[in-house]
């Protein structure tokens, strides 16, 4: 999981390079600093200094102070570059990815939960990616190079340090050990608060409604008592580091005292002296809080540990359907045939979606599809265009089978108006040019002239420039789907489906647009779902669907003899009509 | 939080640039009111451990300076230096351990009081949300309301645990040192001092310049979430139209000016601590070099001690001159944090201090018993009858039965200024009838049950229930008299019966089941995994529309109230369902005075008065029949020749 996250890093290597490389310069400086000026103290201690040595050595150590900051500065400014980055590769790849889904694997995730991956999922990784590359080599290093000028300098004072490291790496540990596993419980349940919120704003008028202010106060408190009494549980067992950390301080501290002033004084300097002292105990403070660093690390990779698998389910999803390895790049004509097909949305479903279709649909017919919620007739169009595989039997269209070509021709061919229109946001023709890029301006027209839907995109003030708002708000639900329609008409389908795409349009456009259809697209097959009899009635088939089976196939007359579903809505829907006509 | 962002514009400042003084003392004062005791535990020990912190360096001095006494004397004799130094040793162990209880009590004081204080916090906000009036839900994105909840109050977090103490702590350090080198060398200090005054210079610079690209990146961010929610949620439109490459590239474009963003903010924050570190080490250096130099030179020392230029002077130096910089860096670090969270404290304040929504009401609704001679004598027992207690300016008191009898006069009405949406509106419903309002989105049918229910006040005309002024009748016992079914159905995370039970929190769970069979849910909850046990998470997302739709009735039902409003309650139920659970339904609004809105004109074609309203106006009024023989609009959208909407 992690290479695969990590492989994201692509073109920012080089700055992962230079951030590290810059960092341990910096780092082999800062080093460097204790050790010249403990030499100087001495010299001073020792009164063998002059003035031109000390100014050569000011010199010195005020360059490597500079050459420190330019490392520092253009690391700080790699690892931005080289974190920021990888934050976008992420991003670009969960786009990416989330592209190539097949309908069954886009009903996996819900679209708020890719929006959370995409954003805080991928901030959390970028900022612990930045922690990472800023201190992970840093501290180390750091602790390696102070342990080992500890040595040198100090030697048996150093001894404090065998006592230190572990006392402090496992105290760091156990801390981290337990905090974690609190947080992690916390984080889920301020999800949950998180979430209970927002269902509570976008249900304000329920709550008004019955009038249940107090009694969701009263609700709200408890959960957030219980927030407040685990998040402050875990934050106390982090607390403990701090007095942990300044333990090891002041031991060390005393320590490098007490034994070092024996050392100094009973060797009369030779073995240590006062510079090297205070040396030490810099060293001391610089081994500690590395090895605090280190332990913070530990605690962030673990926490966006949970923000990493996130994502790597994206990313590792494999689309359910996929390009042939001969696709077909033509099809034939609008025929469409159902061979006993069966159909599950996903392999653990318990029943089938549809069962035993077998239907012939020729060219250029009209087929209407009607049946009940659930019976199964969006199940039955999504399968001509591929946006899902059958799970047994098979479909064909032009006479081969649907996964035989590539998924693009196949898609352009098969135009399908969905039941949830969706346009968005930007003009009427940048939605419509979905359907065909290069469609002329009067392309456009045609489509909407067919969709009835001209007339009132001209009555806009702007026209067919009018800028649709995200979700397309600022139209109605019917001028919506005939939008839709239009859109759809632009690809110039072979098959047009209309998924219940016309529920919202009043009778007559409904006729209008069918009659449209019968003058101008006599070609193409077009098949239409719809809750209305009087929209499927001229058809020149008529599938009724119950459960996911075909109950009955035939003409409206026919069926109106011969089916009891077909003929119940047929008279629920005329009943009322036919008193007063 | 618009009003907020218009208001600093007329300022003429950009938000979030400088820090506002005023949020700060009025987040501290909060802080202070809700931990009175704890907070002055917890600067005592702040100051008391920076302190300790400090002085140590004293007797590190001069325990190097007893060594450094018996080294030039050439005396190596550590029975003897022994007796010097333990004594400054054990003072200095009895300072750590005072120390390390201060900073434990200290570190697990806070961990309390902070999110003690989020709680208040978040309590606090949502109380005040919940006396909002419904038009700020309305007129506000929930996205941005939710972000009150999550990213601004954690901006409160890291202020109260972190930035504020490590705040007071490195001021306190710094003054403390400030004294003693002052005590040791005021020209050495002096010198420091330049440097630090370099490195506040600079953490202004750069902080400033982070939090700058910081609300920068935010916006970015806002954008990229904008567009990949709304191609999330089109997924399957762009499958079908198989724009993908298009959309990619489209993305890209956002994801790269994010990208670039993103990089200036971070490079701004993780430069300041190099920078001040090193301006840090370069003030070492001074120091050391300045020293040597005073030293070789015998340069005469001013200082409050009086002590003469040494390298016992020198060497604590330098380990101060690390504390400040150490100090002075931690302060820089914290700036972007408190910028950050003075903006959120805003935000916060800005949806505690809205305006809460007024209730001038004294009618109340109590349970009566009604006599057979029909006086009423109000009881505390649930009797299933209720009347309306109405004090009146004479002191006398009235009670007048609840029986669902609602009209409305001449109402007009309009949600922002000029812009009318209701117009001489009137309904006279009386008791047990079945109302109806038809007409395009935006006639105003929606409206006039926000009204009868007071989400809304009219703005002239008037609304009496059971003959009282609505106005006079207290706003929860209103809405306590009237169900009302929506057509966006919210559930909330619970089980079934649960949800059902929000109607009448004291329900049964027969009662429940009975108002579940009497909407025609009972059917389909029966036959769920677990039955009414089973659990409903994010909006019953496991649920049909229809379902939903039918759990929202049933939840309704069993509040039992005399006026039912139903706004396209039952749109989502297709034709076949709807025909099956109509007589449910019929049953349901039986005895009730109901309003309602359907689009689909065969649920309201049995309703007593049909409405038909056309930009605010009721222009056709009558039952079904008496409208179709008019041929007026309604006959027009009974046969089909008007779309709806």
């Amino acid at each position: 999981m992690i290479k695969r996250l990590f492989d994201c890093v692509r073109e920012y290597k080089k700055y992962v390079f230079f951030t590290l490389f810059f960092i341990i310069a910096e780092v082999v400086i800062e080093c460097f600093l204790p050790f010249i000026t403990s030499k100087v103290i001495n010299k001073l201690e020792a009164n063998i200094v002059d003035m031109s040595y000390i100014i050569k050595i000011g010199f010195i150590l005020v360059l490597m102070a500079v050459l420190s900051l330019g490392c520092g500065a253009i690391a700080a400014l790699t690892c931005a570059k080289a974190s920021a980055g990888f934050a976008k590769n992420l991003r670009h790849d969960i786009f990416t990815t989330v592209q190539t889904y097949s309908f069954e694997n886009i009903d996996k995730f819900s679209s708020s939960s890719l929006v959370t991956r995409m954003t805080s999922d991928v901030a959390n990784v970028q900022m612990s990616f930045m922690m990472i590359i800023r201190i992970a080599i840093r501290a180390p290093l750091m602790l390696v190079f102070s342990v080992v000028m500890a040595y040198i300098m100090g030697g048996k004072l150093a001894g404090s340090f065998v006592v230190l490291i572990p006392i402090l790496a496992v105290g760091l540990l156990i801390v981290a050990r337990n905090a974690m596993p609190a947080f992690r419980r916390v984080f889920k349940k301020y999800d949950k608060l998180n979430e209970s919120i927002e269902e509570n704003v976008r249900a304000a008028r329920v709550v008004k409604g019955f009038s249940r202010e107090e009694y969701e106060k009263k609700k709200f408190a408890v959960a957030a008592d219980d927030i407040q009494n685990d998040f402050t549980k875990a934050e106390r067992i982090v607390a403990f580091n701090s007095p942990l950390m300044q333990f090891c301080v002041y031991f060390n501290m005393i320590f490098v005292m007490l034994v070092g002033s024996k050392l100094a004084i009973s060797s009369g300097g030779s073995i240590i002296n006062v510079g090297e002292m205070s040396a030490m105990l810099t060293y001391g403070m610089q081994i500690l809080i590395n090895l605090m660093m280190l332990s913070m690390i530990y605690v962030m990779i673990t926490m966006s540990l949970e923000s990493m698998k996130r994502i790597y389910e994206v990313l590792s999803e494999k689309t359910a359907l996929s390009n042939p390895e001969k696709p077909i790049y033509n099809v034939a004509d609008g025929s469409v045939e159902f061979d006993n097909v069966n159909f599950k949305y996903s392999s653990k479903a318990k029943r089938s979606s549809l069962s035993d279709v077998n239907i012939k649909i020729e060219s250029g017919m009209t087929v209407g599809v009607i049946g009940g919620t659930g019976s199964g007739k969006s199940s039955f169009v999504q399968l001509i265009p591929r946006l899902y595989d059958v799970t047994e039997g098979s479909v064909r269209v032009g006479g081969v089978d649907v996964r035989e070509y590539d998924i693009d021709t196949l898609r352009n061919a098969v135009s399908v108006v969905l039941q949830k229109n969706l346009l968005f946001s930007g003009t009427i023709k940048e939605n419509l040019r979905w359907g065909n890029e290069n469609a002329t301006d009067e392309e456009l027209r045609e489509a909407c002239v067919l969709a009835q839907a001209d007339d009132f995109v001209q009555s806009f003030p702007d026209g067919y420039d009018t800028k649709i708002e995200q979700g397309g708000t600022n139209v109605s639900g019917g001028q919506k789907q005939r939008l839709c329609i239009a859109r759809a008409l632009l690809k110039k389908p072979k098959i047009l489906i209309l998924d219940d795409s016309t529920s919202a349009v009043d009778t007559r456009t409904d006729a209008l647009i069918r009659a449209g259809f019968k003058q101008y697209i006599p070609e193409t097959t077009k098949i239409i779902i719809a809750q209305r009899i009087a929209s499927v009635q001229d058809a020149d088939l008529i599938i009724v669907m119950e459960n996911g089976k075909v109950s009955d196939v035939g003409k409206h007359a026919e069926l109106l003899t011969r089916s009891e579903i077909y003929r119940e809505v047929y008279e629920q829907q005329t009943h009322g009509g036919e008193d007063n006509e | 939080m618009s009003k907020q962002s218009a208001k600093s514009q007329a300022n003429g400042r950009p938000p979030m640039r400088k820090m506002n003084f005023k949020v700060l003392s009025r987040v501290l004062k909060l802080l202070f009111k809700s931990y009175p005791v704890l907070i002055p535990i917890v600067m005592v020990c702040i100051i008391s451990s920076s302190l300790v912190s400090a002085i140590p360096s004293i007797f590190t001095q001069k325990v190097m300076a007893v060594i450094t006494k018996y080294l030039d004397s050439g005396n190596m004799s550590w029975a003897s230096a022994k007796e010097e130094i333990f004594p400054l040793i054990a003072i200095l162990i009895g300072l750590y351990i005072f120390s390390l209880i201060f900073i434990t009590v200290q570190t697990q004081l806070l961990a309390i009081i902070t999110h003690g204080f989020l709680g208040k916090m978040r309590k606090k906000m949502f109380e005040g949300m919940q006396n909002l009036p419904i038009k700020y839900f309305d007129t506000n994105k929930h996205g941005d309301i939710m972000s009150y909840y999550t990213n601004d109050i954690d901006t409160l977090r890291q202020l109260v645990s972190q930035s504020l103490p490590s705040l007071m702590q490195a001021s306190i350090i710094v003054t403390t040192v400030l004294f003693i080198m002052l005590y040791y060398s005021i020209l050495m200090t002096l010198i420091i001092l330049l440097g630090v005054v370099c490195m506040f210079f600079v953490s202004a610079k750069f902080g400033g310049g982070s939090a700058k690209y910081f609300i920068r990146q935010q916006k970015s961010i806002g954008k990229t979430e904008g567009y990949v929610q709304e191609m999330m949620n089109g997924q399957k439109v762009i499958k079908v139209f198989s724009r993908e490459e298009q959309v990619k590239k489209d993305f890209d474009e956002i994801n790269n000016e994010l990208c670039a963003d993103s990089t200036k903010a971070h490079a701004f924050a993780n430069i300041l601590g190099p920078v001040i570190m090193n301006i840090g080490n370069v003030l070492y250096v001074v120091c050391i070099t300045m020293g040597g130099l005073f030293l070789v030179t015998n340069f005469p020392n001013v200082s409050l001690s009086g002590l003469p230029f040494t390298i016992d002077i020198v060497i604590p130096f330098l380990n101060m001159t690390k504390q400040f910089t150490g100090n002075v860096n931690q302060v820089s670090q914290q700036i972007n944090s408190i910028i950050m969270a003075m903006a959120g404290a805003e935000r916060v304040f800005s949806l505690m201090d809205q305006t809460p929504e007024v209730d001038e009401g004294y009618v109340t609704l109590v349970n009566v018993e009604i006599a057979e001679d029909g006086t009423i004598k109000e009881t505390d027992k649930h009797t299933g009858k209720w009347a309306w207690r109405h004090p009146h300016g004479d002191g006398t008191l009235t009670y007048t039965e609840l029986k669902g009898d609602v009209r409305l006069h001449n109402v007009d009405f309009e949600y922002e200024e000029n812009k009318s949406v209701l117009h001489d509106v009137t309904v006279y419903a009386e008791p047990g009838q079945k109302v109806a309002f038809v007409g395009a989105t935006g006639a105003g049918k929606t409206t006039i049950t926000n009204l009868i229910n007071r989400f809304y006040d009219i703005a002239d005309g008037k609304i009496r229930y059971d003959g009282i002024n609505v106005n006079k009748i207290k706003k929860s016992d209103l809405r306590r008299s009237l169900g009302i079914v929506l057509q966006e159905t919210n559930l909330f995370t619970g089980t079934v019966m649960e949800n059902i039970r929000y109607g009448k929190l004291d329900a049964s769970d027969e009662e429940c089941i009975k108002a579940a069979v009497l909407a025609g849910a009972d059917d389909f909850i029966t036959r769920l995994p677990e039955g009414y046990n089973t659990m409903l998470s994010n909006n019953g997302s496991n649920l049909s529309q229809g379902q939903r739709q039918l759990i929202a009735i049933a939840r309704a039902a069993v509040a039992d109230p005399p006026v039912m409003i139903m706004d396209e309650a039952t749109s989502s139920i297709d034709t076949r369902t709807e025909a099956i659970v109509q007589r449910g339904m019929d049953k349901l609004m039986e005895g009730r005075t109901v309003f309602v809105i359907a689009h689909r004109l065969s649920t309201v074609k049995n309703s007593d008065v049909i409405m038909v309203l056309d930009h605010g106006r009721i222009i056709e009024r009558g039952n079904h029949e008496k409208l179709i023989a008019e041929k007026g609009t309604y006959y027009q959208l009974y046969t089909g020749a008007f779309e709806l909407e």
